[in-house]
């Protein structure tokens, strides 16, 4: 509950259009003040405002009632986070500070900076760069140079933590600042200085807290946030209908008002959005600016930055607090507030040239600027901030600051506003108060960022500051004092704040309970649900209805691991033997024996759980029931009590009616003279000499039953006989590829103890005999139908195990040309590459299928390989594809092996079908992964292992029962390692909700971005990327609008309002966006992205959140028992003379400053010298210190975590290979173009605010 | 006639060849009046110990279309060093190097006793011999083991430089890798596809060199390097190979029950022949195949795997409804053929109780002049000392075999020249040859005038030199109006009986049982229309002449004979027979047609007998030589005191004796007989006296008993008609004025 309730709030600096909208919103506020007012209403009340303004219109012309009335009360008390949104201000006011940061900013960006920024808009979405253009041309240097503040403030941001955030707030709202002032608000700043003053000393304070900005920016902000934050303060009190026009007069009251009346966030909300932005924007601007007029950019940015947030913080609060009760009315009322205040924007714009003109240019201005401003802001503001105003460049960031201008304003005002009237204090109360739960959620989320980064708390707009702020005025101050530049929803802070809260098993048993966080250890205690190693759900609160999983489209989805391997202190699933006659069934569905099964008629029947069914119970199976109907034998039964366990399956779930046979692998070796030249051949040789005595077994004590075989090939195949009776293995060519054929049955697939002789003979001589071979061409089509034909012959399944070089072009079924064309990257051809060249393989995969003969592909590539196609058939048979590029043995042998033993002896199920039931109601409409499916249920997996993740999407097609809930049984038939054949059973229950508020307090963003991902990765297919990111964007912007609309408090269209669970669904998204599927860089190979495409596909939540955010471990302190904090993937992030462990489940970065200390090179290295570590190592040094024993232990055990084997890759500053480990930094902008995670949240925040207008 | 029998004799000894007639009637009219027609059986290699090998090169007439050789019968001018070639009159001079020719030095090939001569040619480098061993390995393991055993026995036997193959077969064809060290390597083959000679090439790897080794041009041996991992020298990897074959397994596909196993015996021939054609063209090649069953999948597959699923009768194949036989033949056929044209040729040794599909394969061994040897087993003496025969070495210690035979005939007044490639050819190997007289009727041949014939073999003999055996022989011309004494008492009957045999085995392979036996029929009657003495429709008046009255006789046993008799054997028993028959030589070719029947008794020596069911007594020990048996009969008395032990009584020992003598004989037959006859031994009432009882002429049987009135013999309970009836009908009908 808290944490659903809570959201993050950001300031309108983070997204530039919001300035232009805000701005635009001032413009029209003022007009309306003075009359034009009524007209902006208008279209305010189109949107939702409407009643709104019909009651309001009277007194307020709608927006200000509407503000007054509810947001600026909430929002004042939540300005009592003000002071936070202050700090926020300050680091706007930095701002002018930031300018210069900027610049360096700039610098480092700054070549890329300007090209990247562009790139990032385009990433975003053009709309905004038309919006950008639209706006920039109506305006208005001015704002550009406030915007260049902002994006200086985000460049300072990149740059150095703390002040980069705050930068950032600050710079948007000095932006509006600016504009504000050009426009000649400074008028209308009069009015708000008075509250200004109150707020000065907040901003003073602030100021100070940013101590970076206070500097310079620190006169300015002061003066800046004053007016700005005492205009928006102002305003937003007076919103009330009348106050709106008080609220000019004099804020203070307003603010005093709103507060109390406004009890409601949701008035809040209004002020931020409609009423509030406009008016403090327009009137801070004003405010601010007479005063900031000089120092405008930097004194109206921190106002606005201030405003923003305090607004938001102050609105989440009261979402949450009031939430309750003031919600739902809000719900009603305050949606359409919020998009009225949206609409403002758009009418703003209209009506700005009318009313304000002066005004209205400079906003829009500024939000053109904005746009066009973000791209150059970022480099401009290095240039130079001043004249970045007035030149074009600036006024994209004029937008971007006006926004933030205007937020921070609004914020700033409202923080102050109510800081200084009892309004914010009495509402912070009110906040903790109704934050029982609140607070909770901040601290979630926020609390302990403040804690820990107190940046967040100040930079996050609201709910950082909120947090401490809501507690009191108090801490808004301490928030200061930590002020971090981050004040953006950082992972980090995220998951550590799991980890804090999560100090229980995790029991399942309760229905619809969200699990801790896959980066979060904790142990389950299975009561009945499946623990989530096997199923993590998107949301584990399910609309009841279509319409509203439409209303809202956060995926309903699960991440299934069926054979997921788990802790030693957890107990795998039991097996249960129904006897011969199977497991009990429901009759109709089919759905197994479940704890969700109800026993009726003293124990004779049960009633499905999902078809509702009512099936007899066997005699055998029969017991009676106690007095709550439950049966009696319930707790010793697992498929009564538990929520996953298996059942041992009789003939009729044999294919054949057969029991089937044991399994068997078969390793198909690639000996052609690349192959044999990279050393590989030998090492693999090698390797399996010792590996075939490590094949899965289910007891340890016992010999596997699988049967091994072996073939090598280039152009031919080569099968070797290796029955125990010979003295030496026989060779068997076979060079008639194009019609494959086994050439012998007895003597291919051995028992290992039985033929150790000749299997290893046969090992040894296999790199002499092709030692000198000329051969250099290789089939493919044919090695995998060797395999299939002889798990065929031996009438059973298994894998194969296929070592593989090069394009298959020798004359044979499924012979490929090579097809890389860097041209048709990035065209609507593009698609067509991640397409099998040829039809082949998808037969062939599927009759591999039938056979339950799953193949895992190690490819050792010199070049293009065509991993799209070659791993077709590994992609739908379960299997698995290792990819070694430029593959030399020294370097890569460890990894290779590493991975090779994990694959050979992970727990593998053949021949496996898995179906997902449901309870009526909904069903399983899509799967992810490495399977594949002949009907629309059944997926079907020739191989199932213990890493393999299958992502399920369900939809509705009736409607739920919040009593019942919504149930998921997913039933898997296998064969196991022993050959036996089970079913695994995993129950899922979850709750179902008719209000959104619950979907988005129970769901969790990491399942999300795994969906996403795979749901792009394979979009891939169909569309071009760019059509695929929009789309992600798209459905994020509307996943985040939804709540916006419908759950969270009213606020100013400014605020970026995020729900608490998907607070990091931004960050995540940007990270899935620039991953080198989606947006691929020069040197990213075409075989590259397939291949990630195809890893993605079968990932748990736990890889793909590692893959999509880096663990980013600074190592300068270890201690023996706990992990280091991990740091944000950010460069700023990285201290001087650290040494930073990077992990992505794939790679595994160590990664040194030049001016590192020579102890810890010496501690880790054994070396003084930072030129003397060889940069080719792929394993530390073993040195006989602490430290080095320490990290050593981290890099094993971030290994043993992961199911491929990560390669130590140490990177030295200004390396070469810095470029590969900067590109997991994955929160700064992306060689290849992709946005910082600040830069895309603004995009992000421009988009909902899109969709909600 | 002794002379004409003396005359046969000595050409038969000299050049290895009988004719039909020795005077030859002057015109194609007059020829075909003869019903029997001018023919002969050649015997190209006929061992002749006496007869070394000149060291040069033969002289050739130089008209471009006769190429004949200087032969006895040329005219010389040995002052004008200038011989006429005696087919086409055409005048060469003699090469130089004859310089020195004259009356008192002639060379070899002028002087009359060198009708046959034997030149060694000596360009062109040596090839060596190949022998490519096919074997099957869906045998049961007692008859694998005995075939691996004689397979790795006859490394041993091989010239060291001769290069062996192995191709294993099964459900799979393996080809061998022999000069592999550590791992055995073999190249594997779906028994199911049939691969073009390109396509398997490609796929043993053979492509890169194949251009060099283009057809119709042996391979040097640098060439052959390329193909060494298959077929190596003995001498370097019989070590390897007697491993190799040693671990030979059964084929390890299982078969289900109720199937029989899947033997893909087309497609390895077919990769054999492959093989071979692209790596030794016109080379001495011998593919040894060995199967203990049908081919039961694939090209040439002669019945399915399903066991409820007969193998084709003759039964069957009279009523068409032997649907793979035509597909198998013309399958085989063209391998035969592939095969023939490089000069490989192709032995198969089937082994089996039930048939083997030898009547579709039959055409690989006839066409390419390779053995057939049919048995029951592997794990028979009938086979190992068969097998062991192939490789049996003459007075010089050479192989009794020869590779790539070409034979040429040439003849004069008689046709054209003809030439035929028979690949493959062993000492006794003899092949009938059918002349058309093309003279017209109304442009006689003067009398006195002689035909010529001349037959040159060319072939490789098996110490890897290249031979050239020239035999030019010649006969009077008659006029069959005014001679036709002449021309009858130079008739051999033997020779012809075998000959007109051959006909009419080469027709029932083509014709129905019947149908042949009408022929035949006629051909008797007409030829003793022609040649008998009787008065019109008086049988009784019929007589034949000297040199004709054995003929009928042979015909009554060869209408009996299972070369044109089906009955109670199977095709491919048939097929075995025929093969056989139409390449031993005239004297095996008539045991074959009727048996040879000794007598063992106290009354007196060893003696033949008639072939006659009255030879057949109680107290008589009799051994038959039909070729392919070797029948030891004792009679009942015999047998009785056999039981009772007799022999081993000191006091008996004459009786010892007895019992002794025809199992002496028998073992001197057995030793030269390729290939090995099967062994009977057996008595009075004993099941296997079948096969004496099926040869005899039923003289008296069952029907007649009585009406004989005789105690001796035996009675044979049978429907045939007895010899006596069979010439009484004869008689009969050559008189008959209806005919």
């Amino acid at each position: 509950m808290d944490n659903t309730m809570t959201h993050w709030k950001f300031p309108l600096l983070v997204s530039r259009d919001r300035f232009r909208d805000e701005l635009r919103m001032n413009v029209n506020q003022h007009t309306r003040m003075a009359s034009p007012y009524g007209q902006p209403q208008p279209g305010y009340g189109q949107h939702g405002y409407a009643p709104l303004d019909g009651g309001y219109l009277a007194p307020y012309n709608g927006p200000g009632s509407a503000y007054q009335t509810g947001a600026p009360p909430q929002g004042y008390t939540p300005f009592t986070t003000f002071p936070y949104k202050a700090v926020t201000a300050h680091p706007v006011s930095d701002l002018s500070s930031p300018l210069d940061l900027g610049p360096t900013r700039g610098p480092p960006t700054s070549g890329p900076p300007p090209a990247s920024a562009p790139q990032q808009y385009n990433q975003y979405s053009q709309s905004q760069g038309d919006i950008q253009n639209g706006p920039p041309s109506a305006t208005q240097a001015p704002p550009r140079s406030a915007v260049s503040q902002p994006y200086n403030q985000g460049a300072m941001n990149l740059s150095g933590q703390r002040f980069s955030y705050p930068q950032h707030y600050g710079p948007p709202p000095t932006m509006q600042q600016v504009t504000n002032q050009m426009t000649g608000m400074q008028i209308a700043s009069g009015p708000p200085t008075p509250a200004g003053p109150g707020y000065v000393p907040p901003h003073s304070s602030q100021p100070p807290v940013t101590t970076a900005y206070s500097a310079t920016p620190l006169s300015s902000q002061t003066q800046a946030p004053p007016p700005a934050s005492s205009a928006s303060t102002q305003l937003p009190p007076p919103t009330g209908p009348a106050a709106s026009q008080q609220y000019y007069g004099g804020p203070p009251p307003s603010s005093q008002q709103p507060f109390n009346s406004s009890l409601p966030p949701t008035s809040q909300q209004q002020f931020t959005s409609s009423a509030p932005p406009p008016p403090p924007q327009q009137t801070l601007p004003p405010s601010s600016y007479s005063g900031l007029m000089p120092p405008p950019s930097q004194a109206p940015a921190p106002p606005a930055s201030q405003p923003q947030q305090a607004f938001l913080p102050t609105q989440p609060p009261f979402s949450s607090a009031p939430s309750p009760v003031s919600q739902p009315s809000f719900i009603s009322g305050p949606p359409p507030p919020a998009q009225g205040s949206f609409p403002p924007t758009a009418p703003p714009p209209s009506s700005q040239p009318g009313p304000f003109p002066p005004l209205g240019p400079p906003p829009t201005s500024a939000p053109s600027g904005h746009f066009s401003g973000p791209m150059p802001p970022q480099q401009q503001p290095p240039l130079s901030q001043p004249s970045p105003y007035h030149s074009g460049p600036p006024p994209p960031r004029a937008q971007m600051p006006p926004t933030s201008m205007a937020q921070s304003n609004h914020l700033p005002p409202g923080p102050q506003g109510p800081p200084g009237p009892p309004g914010p204090l009495q509402q912070p109360p009110s906040h903790p108060g109704m934050q029982g739960g609140y607070p909770p959620q901040q601290n979630g989320a926020f609390g302990q960022t403040r804690g820990p980064q107190p940046g967040y708390a100040g930079p996050y707009p609201g709910q950082p500051n909120y947090g401490a702020p809501a507690p009191a005025p108090a801490p808004a101050p301490p928030a200061q004092k930590r002020l971090d530049p981050d004040a953006i929803p950082s992972p980090i802070q995220v998951i550590e704040d799991d980890k804090a809260k999560t100090t229980e098993p995790f029991t399942t048993g309760v229905r619809g309970q969200v699990p801790p966080l896959v980066t979060t250890n904790f142990q389950v205690k299975d009561q009945g649900n499946a623990s989530p190693r096997f199923i993590r759900c998107t949301a584990y609160n399910m609309p009841c209805t279509a319409d509203m999983a439409k209303q809202c489209p956060v995926p309903l989805a699960a991440v299934l691991k069926p054979l997921a391997t788990l802790p030693p202190d957890e107990t795998p699933p039991y097996l249960v033997d129904h006897g011969e006659s199977g497991p009990i069934r429901c009759n109709r569905c089919k759905a197994y024996m479940c704890p969700y099964m109800q026993f009726i008629e003293g124990g004779r029947r049960f009633q499905c759980a999902f078809c509702s069914c009512i099936t007899e119970v066997p005699p055998h199976y029969f017991q009676h029931l106690d007095h709550t109907g439950k049966r009696v034998d319930c707790y010793e039964r697992p498929e009564l009590s538990l929520g996953s366990y298996e059942f041992l399956a009789t003939l009729d779930y044999c294919k054949n009616n057969k029991i089937p046979q044991p399994p068997a692998f078969i390793f198909l070796i690639d000996v052609s003279y690349s192959a044999v030249k990279s050393g590989m051949v030998g090492i693999i040789c090698q390797e399996l000499k010792t590996l075939i005595d490590y094949l899965p077994r289910e007891n340890p004590e016992m010999e596997s039953v699988v049967r091994v075989g072996f073939v090598t090939y280039n152009k031919v195949l080569h099968f070797y006989n290796v029955k125990s009776s010979l003295a030496q293995p026989q060779m068997l060519v076979v060079s008639d590829v194009s019609d494959m054929f086994v050439p012998l049955l007895d003597g291919f697939l051995v028992n290992v103890n039985e033929s150790r002789l000749v299997i290893e003979s046969l090992l040894d001589q296999i790199p002499e005999m092709f030692a000198d071979t000329r051969e250099t061409e290789t089939v493919f089509g044919p090695v995998i139908q060797a395999g299939l034909e002889a798990l065929k012959a031996a009438d059973s399944a298994g894998k194969l195990f296929v070592f593989h070089t090069s394009l298959p072009i020798a004359e044979a079924p499924g012979k490929l040309k090579n097809r890389e064309d860097k041209k048709l990257i990035g065209t609507d051809k593009e698609k067509s590459l991640f397409q099998p060249q040829v039809s082949f393989y998808n037969t062939l995969a599927k009759e591999c299928v039938a056979q339950g003969c799953c193949v895992d592909l190690f490819l050792f590539p010199n070049q293009y390989v065509d991993v799209a196609t070659l791993g077709v058939v590994p992609v739908s048979t379960g299997g698995s594809i290792y990819k070694y590029t430029y593959f030399q043995a020294q370097s890569d042998q460890e990894r290779f092996l590493k991975d090779l033993r994990r694959d050979i002896q992970k727990p593998v199920g053949f021949d496996a079908v898995m179906r997902v039931r449901t309870s009526t109601g909904f069903r399983a409409t899509d799967f992810f992964g490495s399977f594949f499916m002949s009907n629309t249920t059944d997926v079907e997996l020739a191989g199932l292992d213990c890493d393999k993740a299958i992502t399920v999407e369900f939809k509705h097609d009736d409607k739920l029962n919040e009593e019942t809930g919504a149930l998921m049984q997913c039933a898997v038939l296998y064969t196991s390692c022993s050959g036996q054949r089970r079913l695994r059973i995993h129950n899922m229950a979850i709750n179902c909700c008719s209000q959104l508020a619950d979907l988005y307090r129970n769901c969790e963003t990491d399942t999300i971005i795994n969906f996403f991902s795979k749901y792009a990765f394979r979009g891939v297919l169909n569309n071009p990327t760019k059509v695929v990111r929009d789309t992600l964007v798209n459905q994020c912007a509307q996943i985040l609008a939804c709540y916006r609309k419908n759950c969270a408090s009213p606020s100013s269209a400014g605020q970026l309002i995020l729900p608490e669970c998907m607070k990091l669904l931004p960050v995540y998204l940007n990270c899935v966006l620039k991953s080198d599927m989606l947006l691929p860089g020069a040197d990213v190979s075409l075989d590259d992205r397939a291949y990630l495409r195809q890893l993605i596909s079968c990932m748990d939540v736990t890889e793909s959140h590692v893959f999509f955010y880096p663990r980013l471990l600074p190592l300068m302190k270890l201690e023996s028992g706990s992990l280091p904090v991990a740091v944000r993937d950010s460069e700023e992030r990285l201290s001087k003379g650290g040494v930073y462990l990077l992990e992505t489940g794939l790679h595994l970065f160590l990664w040194k400053k030049a001016s590192v200390q020579r102890e810890l090179l010496l501690n880790i290295f054994g070396s003084q010298s930072f030129n003397q570590i060889d940069p080719t190592m792929t394993s530390l040094p073993v040195l006989d210190n602490p430290f080095s024993q320490r990290l050593r232990e981290i890099i094993d055990s971030f290994r043993a975590q992961r199911s491929r084997y990560m390669k130590l890759i140490v990177v030295k500053q200004e390396d070469r290979a810095e470029l590969l480990f900067r590109h997991f930094l994955v929160e700064d902008k992306s060689a290849s173009g992709g946005a910082s995670y600040v830069d895309f949240l603004c995009h992000m925040h421009k988009e909902i605010r899109q969709l909600l207008s | 006639m002794a002379t004409y029998q003396e005359f046969i004799q000595q050409n038969e000894d000299r050049d290895g060849v009988r004719f039909s007639w020795n005077f030859w009637p002057s015109s194609r009219l007059e020829a075909t009046r003869l019903v029997v027609p001018v023919s002969c059986l050649f015997t190209p290699l006929k061992e002749r110990p006496d007869l070394p090998p000149v060291q040069y090169e033969p002289v050739l007439c130089s008209r471009a279309n006769c190429k004949a050789v200087l032969n006895p019968l040329c005219q010389v001018d040995f002052r004008a060093k200038i011989w006429a070639c005696n087919f086409c009159f055409q005048r060469n001079p003699f090469p130089p190097s004859y310089a020195g020719i004259s009356e008192v030095n002639q060379p070899a090939e002028l002087m009359p006793q060198f009708s046959t001569i034997e030149y060694i040619v000596q360009h062109g480098p040596p090839t060596p011999l190949i022998f490519l061993y096919v074997v099957d390995t869906c045998l049961e393991e007692e008859d694998l083991q005995a075939l691996k055993e004689s397979l790795q026995m006859s490394l041993s036997l091989l010239p060291p430089n001769a290069l062996v193959g192995l191709i294993t077969f099964g459900r799979m064809v393996q080809v061998h890798e022999l000069s592999c060290e550590g791992i055995a390597k073999s190249y594997v083959f779906r028994g199911t596809k049939d691969l073009s000679s390109k396509q398997i090439q490609e796929m043993l790897g053979l492509t890169n060199s194949a251009p060099l080794g283009q057809q119709g041009r042996p391979l040097v041996p640098q060439d052959a390097a390329a193909f060494c991992r298959f077929l190596q020298p003995v001498h370097r990897v019989d070590m390897n190979l007697t491993d190799l074959l040693g671990e030979l397994q059964r084929d390890p596909w299982p078969v289900p029950q109720g199937k029989r196993p899947l033997r893909s015996t087309g497609v390895a021939l077919s990769v054999a022949v492959g093989l071979l054609e692209g790596s030794f063209p016109n080379t001495g090649a011998r593919v040894m195949l060995f199967i203990g069953g049908p081919p039961t999948q694939g090209p040439g597959m002669v019945v399915g795997d399903e066991l409820k699923t007969p193998i084709r009768s003759w039964h069957d194949i009279q009523k068409d409804n032997a649907r793979h036989l035509k597909k198998a033949t013309k399958y085989y056929e063209a391998l035969a053929n592939r095969s023939a044209v490089n000069g490989h040729s192709i032995d198969i040794y089937a082994c089996a109780l039930d048939q083997s599909g030898l009547l579709e394969m039959k055409c690989l061994s006839t066409l390419t002049g390779g053995h057939i040897v049919m048995g029951d087993s592997f794990n028979t003496s009938l086979f190992k000392q068969t097998f062991q025969r192939v490789f049996s070495k003459d007075y010089n210690g050479d192989f009794r075999m020869a590779f790539g035979g070409v034979l040429e005939v040439k003849e004069m007044g008689v046709g054209g020249t003809n030439q035929w490639k028979v690949c493959s050819l062993t000492p006794s190997t003899t092949l009938g040859i059918y002349f058309e007289v093309v003279n017209q009727h109304n442009a006689p041949i003067p009398q006195g005038g002689r035909g010529a014939v001349q037959f040159v073999t060319q072939y490789q003999h098996s110490n890897t030199q290249r031979r050239i055996r020239v035999t030019t022989i010649a006969r009077n011309w008659a006029d069959a109006q005014t001679q036709i004494q002449h021309i009858e008492s130079s008739f051999d009957q033997e020779a012809a009986a075998v000959l007109m045999a051959r006909l009419g085995v080469f027709r029932a392979e083509s014709e129905e049982g019947p149908d042949v036996l009408r022929w035949l029929d006629r051909q008797l009657i007409r030829l003793c229309q022609k040649f008998g003495q009787f008065n019109k429709d008086d049988p009784a008046s019929f007589r034949l002449s000297e040199s004709l009255s054995l003929y009928p006789q042979f015909m009554f046993h060869l209408r009996r004979s299972p070369f044109l008799q089906v009955f109670n054997n199977s095709p491919d028993e048939s097929s075995y027979y025929r093969h056989h028959f139409v390449r031993q030589d005239l004297t095996q070719s008539l045991i074959m047609i009727q048996p040879i029947l000794y007598s063992y008794s106290f009354h007196g020596p060893p003696e033949p007998v008639l072939l006659d069911s009255s030879s057949i007594l109680p107290d008589r020990i009799l051994l038959m030589d039909t070729f392919f048996q070797l029948v030891i009969y004792h009679g009942e008395t015999i047998s009785q005191w056999r039981k009772a032990g007799y022999q081993k009584m000191a006091e008996y020992e004459n009786f010892k004796q007895l019992l002794q003598a025809p199992l002496d004989d028998a073992q001197e037959l057995l030793h030269a007989r390729f290939p090995m006859p099967r062994y009977i031994d057996t008595e009075h009432g004993g099941s296997q006296a079948r096969f004496l009882l099926s040869k005899v002429n039923p003289s008296q049987t069952h029907n007649s008993l009585y009406t004989w009135g005789q105690e001796t013999g035996s009675p044979i309970l049978t429907d045939d008609v007895s010899l006596q009836v069979f010439m009484d009908h004869l008689k009969k009908l050559a008189v008959s004025s209806s005919t």
